[in-house]
């Protein structure tokens, strides 16, 4: 869907982006990780155009966008700035409100638009007509999203749209992120510098330095197969975590699905989350469900440990 | 103290009518600048906070306009736009331009980079993002460079009397030439407190502004053109010509006043200042003016006096006035100093200070010029019996006329001579005199009359403007109240004068003041 080749910004002197080339597909996303100034935001920049290429190309659907007009394309492309940019003086709703506007929508779908967005971001009605700075940190993100997905633009980037946030209010949204039905079927591009999180929302991640892109991969390739000594340093802190949020629960077979009490799980889900709902919810077993809608297997938290330590074993093998 | 104010309120309450006039002509004069000034402005000011190599020039050439002396600019705008509300509301505009530009200009710069781009992500256009976004938040600055804008217009606005745009200048500086207390604090007041009001309300509407700003943006042009419409420019022009006048003669009983109560003349007039007078009579924009008729600029302009036929203005001929006891101490003095009396009529003065207020030639050297044409230069015997001490005002004739004295006393006595040139005005010279710093000066009968001796009404009706009669009075009181001596005239009379040009009274056959009425009454 989107596809970038041998994409190079320089800023004089200074190669801020030096050729890089990656892929996403439709539905899938990608992270930008990497240490501050390596290049995350421009690159990001690029595909909306607030920043023109020195060198490179990039398609969107097929498409050359550097053939679009760049204020059409940007109306089709959510973006989540890296330090929110609501403007201050709109109310909230108006922020949200900004693309319809310039799409020319009627007032009434504008209305009705707005307010499932802010249902479906837990922000109350009352903030409607609330100014952003009278909201906290974790609400102008949330209203920075809302609106970027007001238009339900295919594309959605985002730089480091949690960034400002603490610890627990990350991984709160982090959680609301992942089961939002709004982001299921964009394809997302995100920047950020926080391993974990990386992990946590990434399909795919390009680890960055210096401009380029040291590795490109799924969380367990990363972690498993580093490239080289860069990678496996960038990953080294907290890497019992991280190798939990890449390894995912044993699969059902085709057709089946993972149930905790009950409730049907996504098929993404890792084994990092997993433990989470045995700890804060006291589940004591997922099941596993085959195409007949049989339980077919029934693994408890021993079970879960050992398939962990059996796939780590297989992966460092390979 | 509680007189004073008492009388002020008279003041203001007896001239209400003008009053109120001249407040509606300041505020419509300060909104209509200040509109263009927004109009051109900011405009200004967002084409270089896109363009920010231009923002140095510009802002510098804006900085530039504002330290123009404001009579300077003034006068340069005769030329181009004559006299009147244009000239006036131009150079408003141009003082007023350097805040707001310079405001935009900041407000726009200083928009948070990250809502601009914001908006640019978002696909808005550049014309959208200066619209919804820059001007609006950079408002609360833009308005804090109008507020600026205003307080400056409003002050400068006074100087607008002085080409004829009227305002509370009127009475400022017609206060001021008048040394009318009253008249300068009616005008001064008023101008003040317009300037606190609008400082204050355009607070108002910079606080309210931030989170109301759509409606608010649209809110401010209306008031401001609204405000600006309040000045109904002073063009019902009734009589054919137009004359302009100084504050002070337009006071004056022996100026206007008495213009219209003894020759009835009713003539469409403007107040303008001297400093301007007589270029924009030259350049048609005045007909008839006020001026003095030994001002040098009347050769340089080509103008002519209007004979005065019925004696108002009271005659102001020039004689030393020297203090008694000096007269003792130097015999030979008297005889000295009254060898020019009679040699110098209004046409040689004028002549005379047309070379130095307009030719730039030094008075000692036109002194010594006229000297040797009348023959009565001689060589310097640099004498060293006493030194006697001349003082001259601080004005080219004058100069002229101690430089003329000290060649006559150097070169026909055995005296020395130190003048002290350019003492401020009649006040100070003449405690000069009596206070033995200076032991003579050139003076004028008129003044020595009026200023001076302050006479009752009585007295100045039994005067009846006479010559004679002038400087006899003068003569006797300023013996028997100063001990000094008027000496004999000079010749030539520098008093009020109304003046036309040469070209256009000879046209329209005006000779005197009441030739000019009856042109004037002729349907
Ligand atoms: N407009 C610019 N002009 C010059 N240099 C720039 C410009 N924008 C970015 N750079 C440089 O390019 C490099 C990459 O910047 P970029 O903003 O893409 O980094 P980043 O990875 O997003 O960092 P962070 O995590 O701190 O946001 C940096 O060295 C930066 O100094
Ligand atoms: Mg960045």
């Amino acid at each position: 869907m989107i596809k970038v080749e041998h994409l190079s910004k320089h800023f004089g002197k200074v190669k801020a982006v030096d050729g890089i080339s990656f892929d996403v597909k439709e539905h899938e996303n990608l992270v930008l990780l990497g240490t501050s100034g390596c290049g995350k935001t421009t690159t990001l920049k690029m595909l909306n155009r607030l920043i023109e290429p020195t060198h490179g190309k990039i398609f969107i659907n097929n498409k050359n966008i550097l053939e679009q007009q760049p204020e059409i394309l940007r109306r089709g492309i959510g973006y989540v700035l890296q330090n929110n940019g609501l403007f201050p003086h709109y109310t909230v709703g108006e922020n949200i409100a900004i693309v319809p506007q310039l799409l020319n929508w009627d007032k009434k779908k504008i209305q009705h638009r707005v307010s499932e967005l802010l249902e479906k971001l837990h922000l109350s009605k009352a903030y409607f007509n609330v100014y952003p700075n009278e909201l906290s940190g974790g609400q102008q993100q949330r209203v920075g999203l809302a609106r970027a997905l007001v238009a339900d633009p295919p594309v959605l980037l985002m730089d480091e749209p949690f960034g400002a946030l603490d610890n627990v209010t990350k991984s709160k949204i982090h959680a609301e992120f992942k089961v939002l039905d709004e982001l299921k079927k964009k394809t997302i591009i995100m920047v950020t510098h926080d391993v974990q999180e990386a992990f946590e929302l990434g399909d795919r991640i390009c680890l960055m330095d210096a401009g380029k892109i040291v590795q490109q991969g799924t969380p367990a390739d990363l972690l498993f197969k580093p490239k080289n000594k860069f990678v496996e340093d960038f990953l080294k802190e907290q890497r019992l975590q991280l190798e939990f949020k890449a390894i995912k629960p044993p699969q059902p077979p085709e057709g089946g699905t993972l149930r905790l009490n009950g409730v049907v799980l996504s098929r993404d889900v890792s084994m990092w989350w997993v433990m989470e709902q045995f700890k804060f919810k006291g589940s004591e077993s997922l099941s596993i469900y085959d195409d007949q809608d049989r339980e077919i297997e029934k693994l408890g938290f021993e079970d879960l440990m050992s398939a962990f330590y059996q796939y780590k074993q297989q992966q460092t093998h390979e | 103290m509680n007189d004073q104010q008492q009388t002020l309120w008279d003041f203001m309450r007896q001239q209400s009518d003008k009053l109120a006039t001249q407040t509606l002509e300041h505020i419509g004069l300060t909104f209509i600048s200040l509109f263009l000034a927004v109009l051109v402005g900011l405009p200004l000011g967002i084409l270089i906070a896109r363009r920010r190599k231009l923002s140095g020039s510009v802002l510098g050439i804006a900085g530039i306009l504002q330290t123009i002396p404001s009579i300077a600019l003034l006068g340069f705008m005769i030329p181009l736009l004559g006299i009147g509300p244009k000239p006036a509301i131009v150079a408003l505009l141009l003082y007023a331009l350097l805040p707001i530009i310079r405001n935009t200009y900041t407000g726009i710069t200083g928009v948070d980079a990250a809502v601009k781009e914001a908006a640019m992500a978002m696909g808005m256009s550049k014309w959208q993002i200066l619209f919804k976004v820059e001007l609006p938040l950079a408002m609360p600055v833009i308005l804090a460079g109008i507020r600026t804008a205003t307080v400056i217009t409003v002050g400068v606005a006074t100087l607008a009397s002085y080409i004829a745009a009227g305002g509370l200048g009127e009475f400022i500086f017609g206060g001021i030439s008048l040394n009318n207390t009253n008249m300068i604090l009616a005008g001064a007041i008023p101008a003040a407190l317009l300037a606190i009001i609008f400082d204050f309300l355009l607070s108002r509407v910079q606080k309210l502004n931030f989170k109301k700003i759509k409606a608010g943006t649209y809110a401010l042009p209306v008031v401001i053109v609204l405000l600006a419409s309040v000045y109904f420019i002073p063009s019902a022009y009734g009589s054919k010509l137009t004359a302009g006048f100084t504050p002070e003669f337009m006071g004056r009983q022996d100026g206007n006043l008495g213009l219209q109560s003894k020759y009835h003349l009713k003539i469409h007039t403007i107040v303008i200042s001297d400093a301007v007078m007589y270029k924009a009579a030259y350049e048609k924009q005045l007909d008839v003016i006020s001026g003095y008729s030994t001002d040098g600029r009347l050769k340089a302009y080509n103008l002519v006096v209007l004979k005065d036929d019925k004696n108002i203005f009271p005659p102001y001929f020039a004689a030393p006035i020297v203090r008694e006891d000096a007269l003792r101490k130097f015999p030979e003095l008297e005889m000295t100093l009254n060898q020019l009396s009679g040699k110098i009529n209004d046409t040689v003065m004028t002549e005379l200070n047309y070379r130095t207020d307009y030719l730039h030639e030094s008075p000692e050297k036109v002194a010594k010029d006229f000297l040797v044409s009348k023959n009565l230069w001689r060589p310097d015997r640099s004498g060293s019996d006493g030194i006697v001490r001349i003082g001259s005002k601080i004005f080219g004739e004058q100069y002229i006329l101690a430089n003329m004295y000290s060649m006559l006393i150097k070169g026909y006595t055995d005296y020395d001579v130190t003048t002290k040139t350019g003492l401020g005005g009649t006040k100070i010279c003449f405690d000069a005199l009596t206070n033995n710093q200076i032991d003579f000066y050139p003076e004028y009968t008129g003044t020595g009359f009026l200023v001076i001796l302050q006479p009752s009404q009585q007295i100045i009706n039994s005067v009846e403007g006479s010559k004679e009669k002038t400087y006899n009075y003068v003569k006797e009181e300023f013996e028997k109240r100063y001990q000094i001596k008027w000496l004999q005239p000079i010749g030539f009379n520098n008093a009020y004068a109304l003046m036309m040009r040469q070209k256009q009274a000879a046209a329209l056959n005006v000779k005197s003041i009441t030739d000019l009425k009856n042109y004037l009454d002729k349907k």
